[in-house]
C-alpha cells in the first residue's frame, strides 16, 4: 500500500496523478479461511481490519454480495455521538468516538472526521427534563453533553428559528461538542485499503447463499454464489438481511427490518454549521462538505427489505425542516434513498457469540449504527479472535433477551422510531 | 405509501390511516406462567423477519379501528391478500417453476 502523505500528494502532481493505483486487491477467494465475515460495509471491514491489527488473524475474507459500502454505510446521514443513556452504551459509543478521533492517522485514509458538534432540540417540558437527565447521566460516565438556552442554541447555529409563536417553539438544546459527522464512503474505503494491506481478502459479488454446518454443530464455511469457501469462524455483520443469513445457520433472531429514509438537497455555500436533531418533530439535518444538507427521516412502519419508503415519511421530515430553520423552504431536494435497518426489541445491538459454535453476529444497529462503526469493529474483532466478548460488549449478547438484562435505550434514543 | 385493503370496510385505503402491528399468527401461551425463560423469549421478543412473503398484523387505527391479517412480500411491498382476525393462516401456493414471485 502506497502510504497518503504531503509528500506522496507532491510527488504525484508532478507526475499526473498516474501513480496512485488500486488502494485494494480484488483476489480470488481461497478455498478456506480462519475467519470469513459477511457484510463488507463499515462494520464488517472494520472487523476485519482490527482482527489483523490487533489480534494478528490474517486469513480474512470479508464477502460482500453488491459493492464494498452498498448498503447502509453509504445510505446513512453520517452523525457521530456517543450521548446515550445508559451506562452499557456511552462505553460503547463513546469507545467508537474516541477511536474516531484518531482514524485517518490510524488507518492512514482521510475519513473527514468532523466534530462540529451535535445539537438536539428541545420542544416540551417531558424533552427539557429527558434531556437534562441525559446531559447528568452522560458527565457521570465522562462523556460531555451540556445544556443549552434557545438563545445559546441560536448563537452555535444560526439558522435555527427560535420564535416562540413556533407550532413546537425550541425550548432548548442538549449540545455535544465531540459528535459530528464523518465522509460515509471514506470510511468503508479506508477499512478496505487498510484491511487489504494487512493481508485481508475484501470479495466483492459474492453472494452467501448458505451456511454450512458440521456434524457436532459448529459452523465448517459457507455457500457462495462462487462456490463454496470454508472458514472456521463466521461472523455475520448483514445489517437489515441478518436474519436471512442467521436462518441459512438455523438460528432464529430477535430483529425486524425496516426501511429508513434520507435524502438531500441541492449543493449550496456553507451555510449550517452543526448537526441538529429533534426528536419531537422528527428531523435530523446537517451539511456535507460538498454543499448538500444531508437529512434524515424517520423509518417507515412496516417491515421491509425494499430499499425503499413512502412519500410521506420525508414530506413529514421536511415540514419539520421548514418550520424549524425557515431559511431552507425554498431549497430544491437532489435525491432520496432508504436503507434497510435491523432492529432489536430493546433498539440497542447484538455484538455476540451465537448458539451455532463458530458462529458471531453483529447486528441490530437499527436507526444507527454509522456513529459506532470503528468501536463496533473493535469490539466484534475481540469477540471473534478470543471467542469472548471484550469488557465493552459484554452485555450486548443475545441472551439478554432471555434473561431480560435489556438495554433498553428504545426510549432513550435521540429520535423515536 | 402503501394501499391497503381493509377486510372490514372492504375498500382500499392510504396507509396514512394505518397502524402495521408486526408479526401475525403468534399466539400467546396459554401457560404463560409456566413456560422456560427461552421459550418466553421466542414469543415476546423473536421474529421471523422473512424476505419475500409476510405474515402481518395491520390496524385500521383511522377508519373502522379493527385489527386484521395481511399477507406481503416484503421485497416489493406489494400485499397479496388480507383477512379477517381470527381467520386461519393462508395457505400460499408456491411460485412455479420459472414463473417469478409476486
Amino acid at each position: 500500500m502506497r502510504k497518503f502523505s504531503g509528500f506522496a500528494l507532491a510527488r504525484e502532481a508532478m507526475r499526473g496523478h498516474k501513480g496512485w493505483g488500486r488502494q485494494w486487491a480484488s483476489p480470488e477467494p481461497r478455498s478456506d479461511y480462519d475467519v470469513i465475515i459477511i457484510g463488507a460495509g463499515g462494520h464488517g471491514l472494520a472487523t476485519a481490519y482490527y482482527l489483523a491489527k490487533e489480534h494478528g488473524v490474517t486469513n480474512v475474507a470479508v464477502l460482500e454480495k453488491g459493492w464494498l459500502g452498498g448498503g447502509n454505510t453509504g445510505r446513512n446521514t453520517t452523525i457521530i455521538r456517543s450521548n446515550y443513556l445508559y451506562d452499557e452504551s456511552a462505553g460503547l459509543y463513546d469507545h467508537a468516538v474516541k477511536l474516531w478521533e484518531n482514524l485517518s492517522q490510524d488507518i492512514n485514509y482521510n475519513v473527514m472526521y468532523s466534530p462540529r458538534g451535535v445539537m438536539m432540540l428541545a420542544h416540551n417540558v417531558h424533552d427539557v427534563q429527558v434531556f437534562k437527565r441525559h446531559i447528568h447521566a452522560n458527565r457521570l460516565n465522562g462523556v460531555d453533553n451540556e445544556w443549552l438556552t434557545p438563545e445559546e442554541a441560536k448563537e452555535y447555529c444560526p439558522p435555527l428559528n427560535i420564535s416562540q409563536t413556533a407550532r413546537y417553539p425550541v425550548m432548548g438544546a442538549a449540545l455535544q461538542r465531540r459528535g459530528g459527522t464523518a465522509r460515509h464512503d471514506a470510511v468503508a474505503w479506508g477499512y478496505a485499503r487498510a484491511a487489504s494491506d494487512r493481508g485481508v481478502h475484501v470479495i466483492q459479488n459474492c453472494e452467501v447463499t448458505g451456511v454450512r454446518r458440521g456434524a457436532d454443530g459448529a459452523v465448517t464455511g459457507v455457500e457462495t454464489s462462487r462456490g463454496f469457501i470454508g472458514a472456521k469462524k463466521v461472523g455475520v455483520v448483514a445489517a437489515g438481511n441478518t436474519s436471512v443469513i442467521m436462518e441459512m445457520a438455523g438460528v432464529r433472531m430477535p430483529l425486524e427490518s425496516f426501511p429508513l429514509q434520507a435524502l438531500v438537497s441541492e449543493p449550496v455555500k456553507p451555510c449550517f454549521p452543526c448537526v441538529v436533531m429533534s426528536n419531537t418533530v422528527h428531523a435530523y439535518i446537517s451539511q456535507s462538505d460538498k454543499g448538500e444538507l444531508v437529512i434524515g427521516a424517520g423509518t417507515d412502519q412496516y417491515t421491509s427489505y425494499s430499499q425503499t419508503g413512502g412519500l410521506h415519511i420525508i414530506q413529514h421530515t421536511l415540514d419539520a425542516i421548514c418550520e424549524m430553520f425557515p431559511v431552507f423552504t425554498r431549497m430544491r431536494m437532489l435525491r432520496s434513498w432508504g436503507g434497510i435497518v435491523d432492529v432489536t426489541p430493546d433498539r440497542s445491538p447484538i455484538i455476540s457469540r451465537t448458539p451455532v459454535p463458530g458462529l458471531f453476529v453483529n447486528c441490530g444497529w437499527g436507526t444507527g449504527g454509522f456513529k459506532a462503526t470503528p468501536g463496533s469493529g473493535h469490539v466484534f474483532a475481540h469477540t471473534i479472535a478470543q471467542n469472548a466478548p471484550h469488557a465493552i460488549n459484554a452485555g450486548y449478547t443475545m441472551e439478554r433477551f432471555t434473561t431480560g438484562r435489556l438495554i433498553d435505550e428504545a426510549a432513550a434514543a435521540a429520535v423515536a422510531h | 405509501m402503501l394501499l391497503i385493503r381493509c377486510p372490514y370496510c372492504e375498500e382500499e385505503r392510504p396507509e396514512l390511516e394505518f397502524r402495521h402491528a408486526g408479526e401475525a399468527h403468534i399466539a400467546r401461551p396459554e401457560n404463560i406462567a409456566d413456560i422456560s425463560d427461552e421459550e418466553f423469549a421466542q414469543y415476546f421478543f423473536y421474529r421471523d423477519n422473512p424476505k419475500g412473503m409476510a405474515f402481518e398484523r395491520w390496524r385500521h387505527m383511522h377508519g373502522c379501528g379493527r385489527f386484521f391479517n395481511a399477507v406481503r412480500h416484503t421485497v416489493t411491498d406489494k400485499f397479496v391478500m388480507t383477512y379477517k382476525a381470527g381467520e386461519p393462516k393462508p395457505v400460499l401456493e408456491e411460485p412455479q417453476e420459472g414463473q417469478s414471485a409476486p
